[in-house]
C-alpha cells in the first residue's frame, strides 16, 4: 500500500518525459556555513522562486550559525577547496549577498527557511538568535513532510 | 529593429549586475507595471540570455525582442497579464 502511494507521488512529480514537474518544490539542505556555498544555494533558491517553484530550506550545523542575527553579514569564508586566487575572485565578484538573494526569493514565491531543531540545541541557540529571514525551528520529520521531491544537500 | 524603436515604459540598465540580478530587476519592474507596459533590461550577464526568455515564457509575458549589442544585450519585455 505504502509503495503504491509512494510511486503515485513520484509519478505525479514527473512529466511524460520523465522530468521533474516545472512547479515541483525545490528542497535544499544547507550544512555548510561558508559564503560561497550559501551564495550558490541562494542563487538556486531565487532561481526556483522566480520560476514559481516553492522552496524549502533546512539549515543544519554550520549553516545555522551563519544565519545568526548578529553575524549574518559577517565574513563566513569560503570552502576548503577554494584556492587563494579563487577566494580573491569570489570576494571581488559583484553579486548580491546570499541573505539578500534569499529575501528576494521569499518575496517572489513561497520560500520557507527552517532551522534544524537538533542543530539549534547543539549550539545552544534560540529562534531569537537567528535572523528574521529564518521562519521557524523544525524537526527533520516536519521538513520531510514539506520536501516532497528530491533533496539537494549543500 | 532597434530598442529605440519601442515605446518603452522603463529602461533598466543592469549592466555589471551578476546573475540573477538582471532577471530580478525585470521581475520587480513587471510586478509594479501595468498590463501592456514595455520594459527594457540592458544586461551584460551571460545568464540573462537564457534566464529572461525562460522566465518570460513561464510567467506568460511577451518577449518582444532581444537586441544584441557589443558586450551586452537589450531584452524587451511586454507585461501581458
Amino acid at each position: 500500500m505504502w509503495l503504491r502511494a509512494a510511486l503515485s507521488r513520484a509519478q505525479r512529480a514527473m512529466d511524460s518525459r520523465g522530468m521533474i514537474e516545472a512547479d515541483a518544490p525545490l528542497s535544499l539542505v544547507l550544512f555548510s556555513g561558508t559564503d560561497d556555498k550559501l551564495s550558490a544555494a541562494a542563487v538556486l533558491a531565487v532561481g526556483a522562486a522566480a520560476m514559481g517553484r516553492p522552496v524549502n530550506v533546512f539549515l543544519q550545523y554550520y549553516a545555522v550559525d551563519a544565519f545568526r542575527a548578529d553575524r549574518i553579514r559577517a565574513d563566513h569564508g569560503v570552502a576548503l577547496e577554494a584556492t587563494i586566487s579563487q577566494a580573491k575572485e569570489i570576494a571581488a565578484y559583484p553579486g548580491q549577498h546570499w541573505s539578500e538573494l534569499l529575501r528576494q526569493a521569499k518575496d517572489l514565491c513561497d520560500v520557507k527557511i527552517h532551522a534544524c531543531a537538533l542543530s539549534m540545541e547543539m549550539f545552544h541557540l534560540e529562534k531569537t538568535d537567528l535572523d528574521p529571514i529564518v521562519d521557524d525551528i523544525e524537526g527533520v520529520a516536519a521538513f520531510m513532510t514539506d520536501a516532497s521531491g528530491p533533496i539537494t544537500f549543500i | 529593429m532597434t530598442a529605440t524603436e519601442f515605446a518603452l515604459t522603463k529602461s533598466i540598465d543592469a549592466r555589471g549586475m551578476a546573475c540573477p540580478g538582471p532577471l530580478l530587476a525585470l521581475i520587480g519592474a513587471i510586478r509594479q507595471g501595468q498590463v501592456g507596459d514595455t520594459f527594457e533590461v540592458i544586461s551584460s550577464d551571460a545568464g540573462s540570455r537564457s534566464d529572461i526568455p525562460a522566465w518570460t515564457q513561464k510567467a506568460k509575458h511577451e518577449l518582444v525582442d532581444i537586441v544584441e549589442e557589443t558586450g551586452y544585450a537589450r531584452f524587451i519585455v511586454r507585461k501581458a497579464r
